[in-house]
């Protein structure tokens, strides 16, 4: 390049000539002799640039201003929703000494994230009401994955069960890392007025070879699972293992799994401090019970409260390495290295700040505001919210007639709002329904809003 | 050059469950609006009987103020890139991470995004995603490709099981059982290999470090899926035989997989596709500047030549007369490995490095890096003790990786003793005893991010630690003492009468 890069230090002339001097070469290419001729690349790398930084910030933030502006958060969720960050999770997560550090590997010179990391750990438990949580899988999809293999190590079983209300895109996630392990996905039915897992279809799917029994709380479509204690029952007198995925903020209002029987708890940590990011990166949560044997199939990493050894001093550290695929290589419980560390870090930021009359005040402002819209909606003519009897905490169904998904869809835009998200290709059965989502994002106005935009398209 | 006294932060900070008292709180959740209150009333009436949380989550009860220190606390006492001196992390690439990266980064049209939003909403969001997919291919040579892996280690996995697919759909998923894989891989491969279903074989590096041809043509045949491999290799040397490997490979049937994990060597050099590669993955983290984050968030991205393109994840982004759409019409997908697109906000970082540097200074970058590396290892072999095992006069790329055998023989230090003591100078460790090949290994990335004078602050303090290992053996593997802590309990932290991984399990043991 012409002049010196800024992040290149060594770009200025005379330094490089030193450095060649040094170790006696020279031009460049002479470090580059073990590289055979014919594989040499001749060209210049078609890539734009380079820019300088105001340029740069021009570029990308022009290319970003193309994203259309929303007169409130979009009514989506699904495994990813529109929550509050609070000002001091970002400002904990954008110091240098987190965000530019690397997996403590040297655990005397990162005690900082190690804590910070154990206290995740420790918070998601206290939420969930597990003993034991790992330090992050890359997120819900690729938790339950790994969950579904975990069990199918612990039980020599290869059949796990899940419901047949589930994201689409998370089940194809757990087919994508259960299928070459041999495990067999199977989805259990559901009851058409209440949505609830059948029970007795779970029981006849029960067999010698059910590794584990799989529930989302609440379900993909919103609505809470209540049957929770019989599933767990089932479940453990087939000697399964009962697994249920959740979403972090119905747990100030709703029972946490640990209360009910799961023996692992999974779910997608990015309402806890993490911006949407158009789906990353994201949390996986993991979390199991204090068993031992349970404890050694876990994937992941795990941070441990210890000791100095030369004083009574408490100290963090990696442990139970030889789980990881750096230490057992083809033998280890997973081949996960880079996880979802600084999100789990503003996990940790979140619940601390939220404490417990956060996550229950939160939990419920929720809830109402769902309850609220789902009302207002349900009172549009044509309009049913939601489709399924149950109650439902932040997500909902809502059914259109005479008028497509995507023809509302496309009239909210056009008034600056985003609708819920279509099922129509994804559960073709429920007709023209939609999966809305309300947080604490949205406002009495802002739900009003929505009503009245709806009322508006659907008059045409 | 005289050494900096180097003394870290320690605030002996309690857990943050031991701060605070009842009823504090650290946010001010809004509130309900008073009508909205008159409509829904009491929304804990409504949770079925029985689903009601009766007992709040223990979470600690701490105000604002108090979380922000303790915070703040805690990242004192932690080493980064951008807060150090030089972190010469083997295979790491620890380089700077641009602050440019996270202001575009936290752009609210980037933070603010749904994933399941219409095309039509998000086409700044997709067509960064498709330019920056595009870049990461002309860096590789490779004809198509997915961003969806979160991290390296998904990234193969992803790319086993496009191997896989691609052997499926040849009616060969029985026959083709193995994957090989050099004694000098990273760990992940193997595990990534296994967990697609594979049996894994290894073969044995040359004396060049490089893979021995013979053994293996000895261990190719039908059963054969494909090939692993890194290069430059784990010992930062790159394998001049890749071309005869890639053909003993294809001749059997296999396919080639690149680890991308020292792409930060050659981008502009030379490029996996062209050294006869049908799969890569890069790790944005590495090459592309993206911070590490403490242990993650990193990317992915894998590439392929178009042989495989038919079993790529969906959806792919498309372009079609600059409107930018998701496709999912691909008939024969592995189907997914993300819920949603990957660590997108990680790709904006990359895609604004890409930039910075544009197609000639990626190249400078990779020169830089190599030169900055072989300044290191020549220095550094020079130091008593320590030696430069495998590919005897050969130039190293991006690492290089140290012995300390004579060291240890000699003293009775060993590379750990000299990893932890280089702490106590506030430099960050290498990597230790990676690769397996290498006794008393110590590997060494600078980056082409690091100054000269850095590098000789490294090397000066490997220079001391070198002599005192001669002269005062036990004050090196005594170290660390400038650190927050000394050596740790490891014992202690995983048995299983004392493993404590929560407050709640703390909480129950004796004091």
């Amino acid at each position: 390049m012409e002049k010196p890069h800024p992040y290149l230090p060594n770009s200025a002339p005379d330094v490089k000539e030193k450095m060649m001097d040094d170790i006696g070469i020279k031009s460049i290419d002479e470090l580059y002799s073990d590289v055979p001729e014919e594989l040499l690349y001749t060209g210049t790398l078609d890539i734009p640039g380079p820019y300088t930084e105001w340029e740069v910030r021009r570029e990308v933030s022009g290319i970003l201003e193309k994203n259309t502006s929303l007169l409130c958060p979009p009514f989506l969720g699904g495994g990813v929703w529109p929550h509050y960050v609070p000002v001091v999770v970002d400002e904990i997560i954008h110091r240098a000494e987190f965000l530019t550090s690397y997996t403590p590997y040297q655990p005397e010179i990162t005690q900082g994230m190690l804590q910070v990391i154990f206290e995740y750990q420790s918070l998601l438990c206290e939420l969930v009401g597990m003993e034991v949580g790992n330090a992050s899988m890359y997120d819900w999809a690729s938790a339950l994955g790994e969950a579904a293999r975990m069990t199918s190590r612990l039980t020599r079983k290869s059949t796990f069960l899940v419901p047949s209300i589930i994201s689409p895109s998370r089940l194809a996630v757990l087919k994508s890392y259960a299928e070459p392990a041999g495990i067999k996905t199977v989805q259990v039915d559901y009851d058409k007025t209440t949505g609830l897992l059948d029970v007795e279809d779970l029981k006849e799917n029960m067999d010698d070879d059910t590794a584990g029994v799989y529930i989302e709380n609440p379900s993909y479509l919103g609505f809470i699972e209540e049957n929770v204690e019989d599933i767990a029952e089932v479940a453990h007198d087939s000697k399964a293992l009962f697994v249920v995925g959740v979403d972090p903020i119905s747990l100030g209002l709703i029972k946490p799994p640990g209360e009910y029987g799961a023996d692992l708890v999974i779910g997608e940590g990015q309402p806890l401090g993490n911006h949407m990011n158009y789906g990353g990166p994201l949390l996986g949560l993991f979390a199991c019970k204090s068993d031992p044997k349970m404890i050694r199939q876990m994937p992941g990493r795990l941070i441990g409260l210890t000791e100095a050894l030369d004083r009574p001093k408490r100290g963090f550290t990696m442990t139970l390495q030889t789980r990881e695929q750096h230490i057992r290589r083809k033998k280890a419980t997973s081949n996960i290295c880079s996880n979802q560390a600084l999100c789990a870090a503003a996990g940790a930021v979140y619940l601390s700040l939220m404490g417990p009359q956060g996550m229950k005040e939160l939990s419920e402002v929720v809830a109402s505001r769902a309850r609220y819209a789902i009302r207002r909606i349900n009172n549009l003519p044509g309009v049913r919210a939601p489709i399924f009897s149950s109650f439902h905490f932040k997500e909902f169904t809502v059914r259109f007639s005479g008028i497509t998904v995507e023809e509302v869809n496309r009239g909210l835009l056009d008034r600056q709002l985003h609708g819920g998200k279509s099922l129509v290709n994804e559960f073709p059965d429920l007709d023209e329904t939609a999966l809305y989502c309300v947080t604490e994002l949205h406002t009495k106005k802002d739900i009003d809003l929505l009503v009245s935009s709806l009322a508006e398209v659907l008059e045409g | 050059m005289t050494l900096r006294k180097y003394r870290q932060a320690d605030w002996e900070e309690p857990l943050i469950f031991e701060l605070g008292r009842e009823d504090r709180v650290g946010f001010d959740v809004p509130s309900l609006e008073p009508e909205l209150i008159d409509a829904v009333a009491d929304i804990t009436e409504f949770v079925p009987s029985g689903m009601l949380r009766t007992k709040p989550a223990g979470l600690p009860e701490v105000s604002e103020i108090e979380v922000l220190r303790h915070f703040i606390h805690l990242s004192q006492m932690n080493y980064g890139v951008s807060s150090g001196i030089i972190y010469p992390l083997g295979s790491c690439t620890m380089k700077y991470n641009p602050v440019v990266n996270e202001v575009l980064a936290g752009h609210p049209k980037m933070t603010e995004v749904h994933p399941e939003q219409d095309e039509s909403s998000v086409q700044g969001m997709l067509e960064f995603l498709y330019k920056l997919k595009s870049g990461f291919l002309e860096v590789t040579g490779m004809d198509d490709g997915t961003l969806q892996p979160a991290a390296g280690a998904h990234g193969e996995y992803t790319g086993i099981l496009l191997i896989r697919a691609y052997h499926q759909n040849h009616g060969e998923l029985d026959s083709r059982t193995e994957i090989i894989i050099p004694d000098s891989a990273h760990g992940t491969n193997p595990a990534s290999a296994i967990m697609a279903g594979y049996k894994t074989v290894e073969v044995p590096s040359n004396e060049d470090g490089g893979v021995d041809l013979g053994a293996l043509k000895s261990v190719v045949g039908p059963q054969t899926a494909g090939l692993m491999l890194t290069n430059p290799n784990t010992l930062g040397i790159f394998d001049e035989n890749i071309a005869e490997i890639a053909a003993i490979i294809h001749e059997v049937g296999g396919l080639m997989y690149y680890d991308g994990a020292n792409l930060n060597a050659v981008m502009g050099k030379c490029r996996p596709g062209d050294m006869g590669f049908d799969v890569v993955h890069v790790n944005l983290h590495k090459t592309f500047s993206t911070p590490h984050g403490g242990g993650g968030p990193g990317s992915g991205p894998v590439g392929v030549k178009a042989l495989l393109a038919d079993y790529l994840p969906v959806p792919d982004i498309v372009e079609s007369d600059g409107i930018y759409s998701l496709s999912y019409d691909k008939p024969k997908t592995i189907g997914k490995v993300h819920g949603y697109h990957g660590n997108t906000n990680v790709m904006l970082k990359a895609y604004t490095y890409m930039l910075s540097l544009g197609g000639e200074g990626l190249k400078e970058a990779s020169e830089l890096a190599v030169l900055n590396s072989n300044y290191v290892a020549y220095k550094l072999k020079e130091l008593r003790g320590l030696s430069l095992p495998f590919g005897e006069g050969k130039w190293r790329m991006h690492e290089a990786v140290l012995s300390a055998a004579e060291m240890e023989a000699d003293t009775g230090v060993r590379a750990l003793n000299v990893s932890k003591k280089l702490l106590d100078y506030g430099i960050h460790a290498p990597t230790t005893y990676f690769p397996l090949i290498v006794p008393e290994a110590l590997m060494v990335e600078p980056t082409e991010t690091e100054p000269i004078e850095a590098l000789d602050e490294f090397i000066e303090a490997v220079k001391e630690i070198s002599e005192l290992a001669y002269s005062d053996p036990e004050e090196v593997m005594n170290a660390p003492k400038n650190t927050t802590i000394g050596k740790l309990d490891e014992a202690k932290a995983a048995h299983p009468k004392t493993i404590c991984l929560s407050w709640r399990t703390y909480c129950t043991m004796a004091p």
